[in-house]
């Protein structure tokens, strides 16, 4: 089996999309790993749904911890100057606005229109919506970051998901373990892949047909 | 000033919350913002058949997720076990783990409880709404998927949109930092949640909060849920929180 990029490399690769002033939601997992990886000479204003703007990164010792400092993703942050707090209808006011700039979750499936399936899948019966489906409808960028297949070796880029959908046409840019690919009016572009794959490596792991773009180049980490 | 509005203990606060009674619990999931003392003192009372609105059906507490240390604490889980709710309105029904599965799922698998997905935003809108004396509201959120199943649906400037009706309830159990005696309240950091969203949305507003202090003594330009919200103020004991 290749080499594949770690979970922090996908959050690493995925981060250098955030520009500088962008104001950023991360989704739990992978995503939330980007937060360590804000390109330098850039500054993010991070947003949880639960109602901060702002933070800081988790903090480094547990006598710093505060259980009031809390985010979405169940760990501790630190303030930073100029974080506030907002309650849940604001939280989700500046979400449904179009007031967070990019937002980056994790996937169970991409479709190549950039249909988006993330909260479920049928075995399970019941899950976990959360605050997935605004960010996925409303957020101005949606940045997937994920493995490529399943631990099982199941193809998670697809013609057309068939877990139940969280957004349908939302995603733009898809960061994975193996590439880099945009979503566009004709279907996935291949624009980048890891170190020491080549463009029918990642295509054999991938159901539609992927163009390639032209200035393909290797993920540059 | 006539309106007493501070309860001595969480039972006496909630003591006339009945059979069938709906009722809207604060916080997003973490210890700090759930209501656990009301909590408790509900699963103590023992009524049954309550329609709970929430953010999420009790899958975190025993998990300890968003608690300093992993610690365990109380949320809706305690009275779905209890079989005491019929019927969950949140966004997050299921255990935050999927190999510990939570009360909910349990029942919900057998048939015993029933649920209706909403969205966190569209959840938390239809509270402000419900709160706002509104009908209810279109949005984006749900057009495509399992939750737009049932609703009116609108194009509103090129967007299809679809309407979600307010959410109004019978009691609100939510949390603060700090209370006055008018029940103007304060919040810490990430409390305020749904907490700050539930009290204008329901026919009585019962809060928990670390501290009471005298009317007057909290900076007008610092609260944050006005006291005409709140009915009802317990302290919470000591040796919880």
């Amino acid at each position: 089996m290749k080499e594949r990029l770690s979970r922090e490399v996908i959050a690493l690769r995925a981060a250098k999309e955030f520009f500088d002033g962008a104001v950023v939601n991360l989704g739990g997992g992978v995503p939330s790993l980007a937060a360590n990886f804000v390109p330098e000479g850039r500054t993010v204003i991070f947003h949880a749904e639960n109602g901060v703007l702002g933070f800081g990164p988790v903090p480094s010792s547990e006598s710093e911890a505060q259980p009031h400092w809390m985010g979405a993703n169940g760990l501790p942050f630190l303030p930073l100057p100029g974080m506030c707090f907002f309650h849940h209808a604001d939280s989700f006011g500046m979400i449904r606005g179009g007031h967070i700039d990019i937002t980056v979750l994790g996937a169970l499936q991409v479709s190549e229109k950039g249909d988006l399936a993330n909260w479920t899948f049928p075995e399970r019966g019941v899950g976990n919506i959360g605050g997935g489906m605004d960010l996925a409808f409303c957020c101005k960028r949606v940045i997937v970051a994920m493995e490529h297949i399943t631990p099982k070796g199941e193809l998670k880029i697809l013609t057309k998901c068939t877990y139940p959908m969280t957004a349908p046409h939302c995603v733009s840019l898809i960061v994975t373990d193996i590439a880099v690919m945009a979503v566009s009016e004709a279907g996935l572009v291949l624009e980048e892949v890891a170190p020491g794959w080549t463009v029918e490596e990642v295509q054999a792991l991938t159901e539609p047909k992927l163009r390639v773009a032209k200035d393909i180049k290797e993920m540059q980490l | 000033m006539a309106i007493k509005k501070i309860f001595k203990t969480p039972d006496e606060a909630i003591a006339d919350i009945s059979d069938g009674a709906t009722i809207m619990v604060g916080g997003f999931g973490h210890a700090i913002d759930r209501p656990q003392t009301l909590i408790k003192a509900l699963a103590n009372r023992g009524v049954k058949n309550l329609t709970l609105i929430s953010n999420s059906a009790g899958v975190a507490g025993k998990l300890g997720i968003g608690s300093l240390g992993g610690k365990p604490f109380i949320d809706e889980e305690i009275l779905i076990e209890k079989g005491q709710v019929r019927k969950v309105i949140c966004s997050v029904p299921a255990s935050l783990v999927m190999s510990r599965p939570n009360a909910f799922e349990r029942l919900y698998r057998e048939g015993k409880i029933e649920l209706e997905y909403a969205p966190q935003g569209t959840l938390a809108e239809r509270i402000r709404a419900g709160g706002a004396g509104l009908g209810g509201f279109y949005t984006a959120t749900g057009v495509g998927t399992l939750i737009e199943k049932g609703k009116e649906k609108r194009t509103i400037d090129g967007k299809e949109m679809i309407l979600e009706f307010a959410l109004r309830a019978d009691y609100a159990l939510t949390r603060a930092y700090k209370a006055d005696t008018m029940g103007n309240l304060v919040y810490k950091g990430i409390m305020r949640s749904f907490n700050a969203v539930m009290p204008l949305a329901v026919k009585v507003a019962i809060v928990e909060v670390e501290e009471i202090v005298e009317t007057g003594e909290l900076d007008p330009e610092v609260i944050i849920t006005p006291g005409i919200f709140i009915d009802r103020i317990v302290k919470i004991p000591k040796e919880e929180g």
